[in-house]
């Protein structure tokens, strides 16, 4: 039988100095499932997910105990390129971060870089990128100028449609929707739904009837613990503890 | 006293201050036109640029500034060619590569090279750089268009580092993550990211940088060597314009037809600084409004 978690974490321990932001994680993501990260701010939901793909690596001063599984291997062992894991583990960020370079240049940005070079398979891959993320229709004849003209709601479908260009088996989103208005969100909820036939997706979200609409399964965090981690309905319906609960229900956090 | 009156006199007492400034300032440019023009009662404005003899004090006299442009430009052009790379990728080293410690030692260094007053640079050029140039290349005279350009760029460096510098930590942090998480590693990152982002300030940190070369005078007055002549290698000497009006002034008549053509040299010189200076400004605005585009 196939493994169907693609991602486990083991026993992990995240510290921005001293300062524990994570303790003791134990998780795992199945494949070609939406999973959501919820819990008040602080709780460390954003820096677990910024873990999966060694992002963490760029702030100084922070270390990492525990095993991050991907694929059966340790992506903090010694001997692991932080810059395939980035590959293979792609991410879209909170606020939209298109580069100020045109709109064909910010989606072949990474499969230049990792050594795609010919100009038909260039702009198949452009053409194919903007459509999963389903911007095509609105840019396809305005490739050449500055992804900054776009509206917020295009440009994360622009930052999405760049991740998916790299052809990633994972897809982390942390918050994608909070900077958006209500009808880009729903339009970038729709596309989530879409793309999970295709894609891992992890989440973190602060917005909880966004966890309930598009994820399989959720985690709640609170004080850089996993307090709760099972089905989004079951989570959502008869949560097993009570602060989970309370979380939900809007008496904290 | 109401408040509405004290904010109506803090206002115009700003004004104030800001019209003092512009006022001195359209003076000066008053005062030098005003010397400077009537010496085209004697030259045309094409002999005053283009002349190729610059005797003012011959009789009869030849005022063809041509040499000095020459001095000037061939100075300026030089230092920049040898700041710039430095001068910008210093501001890279720092801003993007540094770790803490050595970043918070380089950067107060390379902002006190430029106090450093000009001259005990001019000092330093002709006192140690020039007698080594004239033994090692077997030179008549160590005070030529090199040294001069060794020590402009020594003065442009910090210009350029430090507005590089910025340019370079006003990049969103943002542009940094999305390509790291593209796969990117730190070298394609600062080339393909953040180096084109912050084109435009490093643009401008290199014209703020020229104009700061073209300007100065001390350090070309002692280390250009002097010479107004159009030069036919690098190690010629050179009488860029600043130091042709500060050796000359002192002893030139008032209102005399050189005192005129010195001040016309200045005005020159002032158009030129106010060129690079709007270039500087069209350059930043440009980029900053389209977002840097299609780079």
């Amino acid at each position: 039988m196939e493994d169907n978690r693609v991602i486990k974490t083991k026993d992990v321990n995240f510290f921005y100095g001293k300062f524990r932001a994570l303790t003791d994680i134990s998780m795992d993501f199945e494949k070609h499932r939406v999973t959501a990260l919820i819990g008040p701010s602080g709780c460390g939901k954003s820096t677990l997910l910024r873990l999966l793909n060694r992002m963490n690596d760029l702030i100084d001063g922070t270390h990492v105990e525990g095993e991050v599984l991907f694929e059966g291997k340790n992506i903090y062992a010694p001997d692991v390129d932080p810059v395939e894991v980035r590959r293979r583990i792609g991410m879209v960020f909170q606020k939209p971060n298109p580069f100020p370079k045109s709109i064909f240049d910010n989606i072949t940005y990474g499969p230049k870089l990792a050594g795609l070079g010919d100009r038909i398979e260039l702009e198949a891959l452009v053409e194919q990128s903007l459509r999963q993320a389903v911007l095509w229709d609105e840019v396809k004849d305005i490739l050449g100028q500055s992804a900054m003209m776009l509206s917020g709601g295009q440009q994360q479908r622009l930052c999405i449609a760049r991740a998916l260009a790299m052809k990633p088996d994972v897809l982390l989103m942390d918050e994608p929707t909070s900077a958006l208005d209500p009808i880009s969100t729903a339009k970038i909820e729709e596309l989530i739904q879409d793309l999970k036939k295709d894609y891992t997706i992890i989440i973190v979200t602060h917005n909880m009837q966004q966890a309930a609409r598009i994820s399989d399964m959720t985690g709640f965090f609170y004080l850089g613990k996993l307090i709760e981690y099972s089905a989004t309905e079951k989570i959502f319906t008869r949560p097993d503890i009570k602060q989970t609960e309370d979380y939900i229900t809007g008496r904290f956090g | 006293m109401t408040r509405k009156l004290k904010e109506i006199l803090i206002r115009r007492i700003f004004f104030l201050f800001a019209c003092v400034s512009i006022l001195i300032l359209g003076l000066i440019v008053t005062f030098l036109f005003r010397e400077g023009i009537p010496i085209f009662r004697v030259v045309s404005v094409k002999e005053f640029l283009l002349g190729s003899e610059w005797y003012p004090t011959f009789d009869p006299p030849a005022f063809g500034i041509w040499p000095l442009i020459v001095g000037s430009f061939i100075v300026t052009s030089f230092s920049t060619l040898i700041a710039v790379p430095l001068g910008v990728l210093s501001a890279v080293y720092i801003s993007e590569i540094a770790p803490r410690p050595v970043k918070e030692i380089a950067k107060p260094v390379i902002e006190l090279l430029a106090g450093l007053p000009s001259v005990v640079l001019g000092f330093f050029g002709m006192v140690v750089l020039a007698p080594w140039l004239q033994d090692t290349f077997d030179l008549p005279t160590g005070l030529n268009i090199v040294n001069a350009s060794l020590m402009l760029a020594l003065m442009a460096i910090p210009t350029i580092s430090s507005i590089a510098e910025d340019a370079l930590y006003a990049v969103p942090r943002e542009f940094k993550e999305a390509s790291y998480a593209l796969g990117a590693t730190k070298s394609e990152t600062i080339l393909k990211v953040i180096v084109p982002s912050a084109l435009s300030g490093i643009s401008t940190a290199v014209i703020l940088g020229m104009a700061r070369a073209i300007g100065e005078t001390m350090v070309v007055l002692m280390v250009a060597g002097g010479a107004a002549a159009i030069p036919e290698s690098l190690f010629d000497s050179v009488r860029p314009m600043p130091a042709s009006i500060a050796a000359e002034m002192g002893e030139a008549p008032f209102r005399s037809d050189h005192y005129h053509a010195l001040f016309a040299t200045g005005i020159v010189l002032f158009l030129l600084t106010l060129a690079f200076n709007l270039i500087a400004d069209y350059v930043s605005h440009k980029f900053r409004e389209t977002g840097s585009g299609t780079l």
